[in-house]
């Protein structure tokens, strides 16, 4: 028979309680139970970096963790940035700004990476900055535009 | 690329944790951080009936001095290793090398002890812990004990442990006195796994001549691979550039068995250990002479 956990986790401070399959990742369940599907799936294996997200604060990849092992922690996703559409994270508006998206699937990922080393690291050279975001995968911009992108973000963020 | 099904248990305490294990010896698997099982989960190369999560075990997260060792519990995250004050001031060796382990997503959930037990040839922990001289502890029912880790990688994804036994402390001895070290890794990119790297430990005695050297390397063969004849040949000497080479190449060309894959061939790999020997011992060297 298949077991089925009762799990209550804090998404973006509010508290979801569901039952789940043991097997469930934490992206499914976020994309699927709760409708949030800011957070984005790519290779599944932990190699693209598209569905990273915070956990308890820290960055990780969703498709490397079951829902289960995030009963009674805090998970932010990418909803959890801005206040609303027309008040963006300062992060988000230099995304916009220096154009550090195209097809725009990797953002999600590369925001929940770039936050908390932002956080770490307020002035990051540009070398830091494209060390941090070497587990994350970007097949469109070639990384110039996000690299600017973060720059003006740090600026903004002082 | 999703897992297939099965039962999960998050135990709290670890007593708890080794009696379930023993329960499910053969069908249950350990989960700790997860970041090299569960994409071998998701892709079905791997299908654990039962999952035994360690998360949960607060007791097993932990680094500690202790006399002239550290204490490391299975549970810390690689993450926590990387900005340890205790580890970087006595296994600076460590310290470097941390950083080169995956991406800070991967380390902030992966943890020492999964990685060690996961015991890829291409991952740094094992290579680590073998140049260290680490002491490991494993606990099953039937008690406690500890393995080195030059006894502990016994092949490729394989160890020493018995299947009801989990690895629960590493052990790891400071760096002794005027001890260098150098750790290079070469990667197609930051955070993919090396195509090869080295970590290299210098002692140099009051005289300035070597006392001992530790060359160990990573996705060199079935596990991590020391090269003994060339650490042997240095021994004594004041590791002069030529001396050097030729233990570069006894290491590369003798002692390692890298396998090639699609980024490196046999020959380039052998090439990158020859080079990569030369510049970590140099370096360990310089920083050997610097604590005098």
């Amino acid at each position: 028979m298949t077991q089925s956990i009762s799990i209550t986790v804090k998404v973006n401070d509010k508290e979801y309680t569901r039952d789940v399959e043991p097997r469930m990742l934490l992206s499914d369940f976020l994309r699927h139970e709760l409708g949030l599907t800011g957070t984005h799936v790519g290779c599944e294996h932990g190699v693209c970096g598209a569905c990273t997200i915070l956990f308890d604060g820290e960055s990780e990849r969703s498709c490397l963790i079951f829902a289960v092992q995030a009963d009674s922690h805090h998970v932010t996703t990418v909803e959890g940035l801005a206040k609303d559409k027309d008040n963006l994270h300062p992060l988000q508006q230099s995304f916009w700004e220096a154009h550090g998206l195209q097809c725009g699937y990797c953002t999600p990922g590369i925001l929940m990476t770039m936050i908390p080393f932002l956080k770490q690291n307020p002035n990051p050279t540009e070398e830091e900055i494209r060390h941090a975001l070497s587990g994350n995968l970007c097949r469109c911009t070639g990384y110039q535009h996000i690299v600017d992108a973060v720059k003006l973000a740090a600026e903004k963020m002082k | 690329m999703k897992p297939a099904p099965f039962e999960y248990y998050a135990p709290d305490s670890l007593e708890q944790a080794v009696d379930l294990f023993s329960q499910y010896v053969g069908d249950g698997k350990i989960l700790a951080g997860g970041q090299s099982l569960v994409p071998a989960m998701n892709f079905r190369v791997v299908q654990p009936s039962v999952l035994i999560d360690l998360n949960r075990v607060g007791e097993l997260s932990y680094i500690r001095e202790d006399g002239d060792v550290i204490r490391i519990g299975a549970m810390t995250r690689e993450r926590q290793l990387e900005f340890d004050s205790s580890i970087a001031k006595w296994t600076p060796l460590l310290h470097e090398a941390v950083p080169f382990i995956a991406h800070p997503q991967i380390r902030n959930r992966g943890t020492i002890g999964g990685s060690i037990v996961h015991a890829d040839p291409a991952a740094e922990l094992p290579v680590l812990m073998t140049a260290l001289n680490a002491r490991l502890k494993a606990k099953s029912v039937s008690g406690e004990r500890w393995v080195d880790a030059k006894d502990f990688f016994v092949g490729m994804f394989t160890t020493a442990l018995e299947p009801n036994e989990i690895l629960i402390e590493i052990e790891l001895p400071f760096m002794p006195a005027r001890t260098g070290w150098s750790f290079v890794e070469v990667a197609p990119r930051a955070g993919d796994y090396a195509m090869m790297g080295v970590a290299a430990l210098v002692t140099l005695d009051a005289n300035g001549k070597c006392k001992g050297a530790k060359l160990v390397y990573l996705n060199a063969g079935e596990g991590p691979m020391e090269a003994k004849e060339a650490e042997k040949l240095l021994e004594g000497t004041t590791l002069g550039d030529t001396l050097v080479e030729e233990a570069a190449v006894i290491a590369s060309e003798k002692e390692i068995n890298p396998f090639g894959n699609t980024h490196a061939s046999i020959d380039f790999q052998r090439h990158l250990a020859k080079v990569l020997t030369q510049k970590t011992l140099k370096l360990a060297t310089q920083r050997a002479g610097e604590l005098q």
